[in-house]
């Protein structure tokens, strides 16, 4: 249930506004309740009424609110977001209001207006001549541009937990290793076909363990079968990956044997030699010399991917971004649609990922470390929910749950 | 009583139809094909003049009129005027938005103190806002916001009833209500919701309710000068009957080009 207070002034008893704002209310669904009113004493003197008004959901309050405006019956907190101008270019105004991942409504020029691309720690940049506002990391400001300030006039919808598909009421947000966990993949691969079926978008997030442990073809299965849309990874997930495709190996570990293989170390150079020498992945893909593997898979099915740097990269690959704020921004570009978030053995790029998720993308993080998952929970992504467990063992669960 | 009514001979502001047209749609009586014939519209203006002066001793004073803004011969939607106050309108279309400075100016020089709304309300003056004895009844949805009533009540400190209107044809409330005095009204009742229904049935104790047939020839637009009333032509004998068996003595007029702007003899006036 949403509610919202309102009032309601004038010769509002005689008019009988009143009781047509209360019928409105009953006739809308909605219930209300009369928080105090004060009828005046002669017939010249107004009268004011504050009633709560609860219905089901966000937009038939919405609906109930637009009908009794007509009637002159206004929320109490009828303030519009205050805006300052940006002083500089990637510097907020100081008193600029900090985001939380939540749905994020603004009241600007009398309507409620939601913040398109809601992501936490950013600024809330509104255009005056539109009221489209939009959710604005501090480095992306443009001097001049018309910065929320303050709290007034901002709402933030807390996410209900009832609503949350049942996978998630399953699991609960507590991480424990102790979970029965084919149970727990089964329903998340019911999670993931309704997903599907909705036409909403999964986005992966893979670390190189996913390589290192073998379970890289669970993961191009899961690719081929349409089950990623999006992949978000590192440097060290695309090179390993490459490297296994080209040479059998990870980290120069013979991924059928378990075997180091001799001068095996250098295979992964070679592989990020190999793909800068074409140019690309891509390229690799399209010339035939990259034939197999999580790339591979996505430069044929078609799914985006995004690669971002680090520090300790070697190479790196061609495709990898490595100013990290065109990193964010690709990232960014990538999350509209997107429902489903499944981290797999990645703390860095799981937490980057969930710094810029809105909260009502369903996050589940595997990693066969708690720490991981609380971490991302601490960092903010509140709604994360983890699965401790081995990489190999979990895709290998996921996708015979999903029969691929 | 409103105040205004105390005065000996009533007084009216009128505007000439020198640059009366049809230029734009913005009810469902004007069609930009129907075009008003400006010759016509200046006799029936004039002889609605000359009925108001000469038989009924109204005095009359002239709102210049001015280009671009056809819709100002239309004074009723000027404002509200109470005593030497007039608490201007605003309008809500952009092209009777034109018409705000022009008569804010004519009142200031009239030696008016003129009243602003809030702006963001919309307040379309006497076509929304008539007195019923001690009671100013308003009429908003098409043209007025409900929450103006509050304000004018503030203003005037007196008892401001907001009703709603329900037929999109009668989009002012002076279109399909008529205080005559303290007890009668002309109203037409479709025009209203039910609650709007209520309220006029409790602020007038004897109302009289007109056909549809009358309604659509603006019969509720109606000017009162003590017992004399003076509407469109064309109303039926039914109605003459009624007026006449409460005293009142109707003084038809011919205003056709004007109803293809959607308004009659009341929109034509506003009482000072």
């Amino acid at each position: 249930m949403v509610a919202e207070i309102v009032q309601v002034q004038g010769h509002i008893i005689d008019s009988l506004i009143l009781p047509k704002v209360l019928d409105e209310i009953m006739d809308l669904n909605g219930t209300f309740e009369i928080l105090d009113i004060a009828i005046g004493k002669r017939k010249t003197d107004t009268s004011r009424a504050r009633l709560r008004i609860e219905a089901a959901s966000q937009r038939a309050l919405a609906l109930i609110l637009k009908r009794l405006s007509r009637l002159g019956a206004v929320p109490v907190q009828a303030q519009d977001v205050h805006l300052v101008r940006a002083p500089k270019d990637g510097v907020f105004p100081a008193a600029f209001y900090s985001t939380t991942n939540l749905p994020t409504e603004i009241r600007f020029r009398g309507r409620w207006r939601s913040v398109a691309r809601i992501e936490m720690d950013c600024g809330i940049v509104v255009d005056p001549t539109t009221g489209h506002a939009r959710c604005t990391p501090v480095a992306s400001i443009g001097k001049g541009d018309w910065v929320v300030c303050g709290s007034g006039g901002i709402k933030v919808t807390p996410l209900e937990r009832a609503r949350q598909a049942e996978v998630f009421q399953f699991m609960g947000s507590a991480v424990s290793s102790e979970k029965p966990k084919a149970q727990l993949i089964q329903r998340l691969a019911r999670e993931l076909g309704a997903m599907r079926r909705a036409g909403k978008k999964i986005l992966v997030v893979a670390g190189p363990a996913v390589v290192h442990t073998g379970s890289g073809p669970y993961l191009e299965r899961l690719i081929k079968a349409g089950f990623v849309h999006v992949l978000f990874a590192g440097n060290g997930l695309a090179t390993h990956d490459i490297e296994s495709a080209l040479f059998g190996t990870s980290l120069g570990v013979r991924l059928d044997r378990g075997e180091a293989a001799k001068d095996g170390h250098d295979h992964h150079m070679r592989a990020i030699n190999t793909i800068r020498s074409l140019g690309g992945i891509r390229q690799a893909v399209r010339r035939g010399v990259l034939k197999r593997g999580v790339m591979h898979a996505c430069v044929a099915r078609g799914v985006p991917f995004v690669l971002c740097g680090s520090i300790r990269d070697d190479g790196p690959l061609p495709d990898v971004i490595t100013d990290v704020l065109k990193a964010q921004e690709a990232m960014r570009q990538r999350l509209p649609g997107v429902g489903l978030a499944l981290m797999i053995a990645t703390t860095l790029h799981a937490i980057a990922t969930g710094n810029i998720l809105p909260a009502t993308v369903k996050t589940v993080c595997v990693d066969i470390n708690p720490a991981v998952v609380t971490k991302l929970a601490d960092r903010g992504t509140f709604q994360g929910i983890g699965i401790v467990s081995d990489t190999e063992s979990f895709l290998r669960e996921l996708t015979r749950a999903l029969h691929l | 009583m409103s105040p205004v009514s105390r005065l000996p001979s009533p007084a009216f502001l009128m505007c000439q139809p020198t640059h009366y047209a049809i230029a734009y749609e913005i009810n469902p009586w004007m069609s930009l094909k129907r075009q008003a014939h400006p010759a016509t519209a200046r006799a029936q203006w004039a002889a609605l003049h000359r009925l108001l002066t000469r038989t009924l001793g109204a005095r009359i004073r002239l709102l210049p009129a001015k280009p671009g803004v056809p819709d100002l011969v239309f004074t009723a939607n000027a404002g509200l005027v109470h005593g030497r106050t007039l608490i201007r309108s605003n309008f809500r279309y952009p092209q009777r938005q034109q018409e705000e400075p022009i008569i804010e100016r004519y009142f200031h020089r009239a030696g008016f103190r003129v009243v602003r709304l809030t702006s963001r309300y919309d307040f379309e003056g006497e076509g929304d806002a008539l007195w019923m004895g001690p009671t100013l009844v308003v009429g908003f949805r098409f043209r007025s916001d409900a929450p103006v009533h509050e304000e004018l009540a503030r203003w005037l400190r007196a008892r401001v009833l907001p009703v709603e209107l329900a037929d999109r044809r009668f989009y002012h409330l002076d279109t399909c209500f008529c205080p005559v005095d303290d007890r009668t009204a002309l109203w037409f009742p479709r025009a209203f919701d039910r609650y709007g229904r209520k309220v006029i049935a409790s602020v007038a104790a004897d109302p009289l309710a007109v056909s549809e047939r009358d309604a659509t020839r603006f019969a509720c637009n109606a000017i009162v000068i003590g017992r004399a009333i003076v509407l469109q032509a064309g109303f039926s004998t039914a109605l003459t009957r009624q007026l006449e068996r409460r005293g009142l003595r109707p003084y038809p007029v011919e205003l056709s080009e004007f109803l293809k702007a959607g308004g009659a003899a009341k929109c034509l006036v506003l009482r000072l």
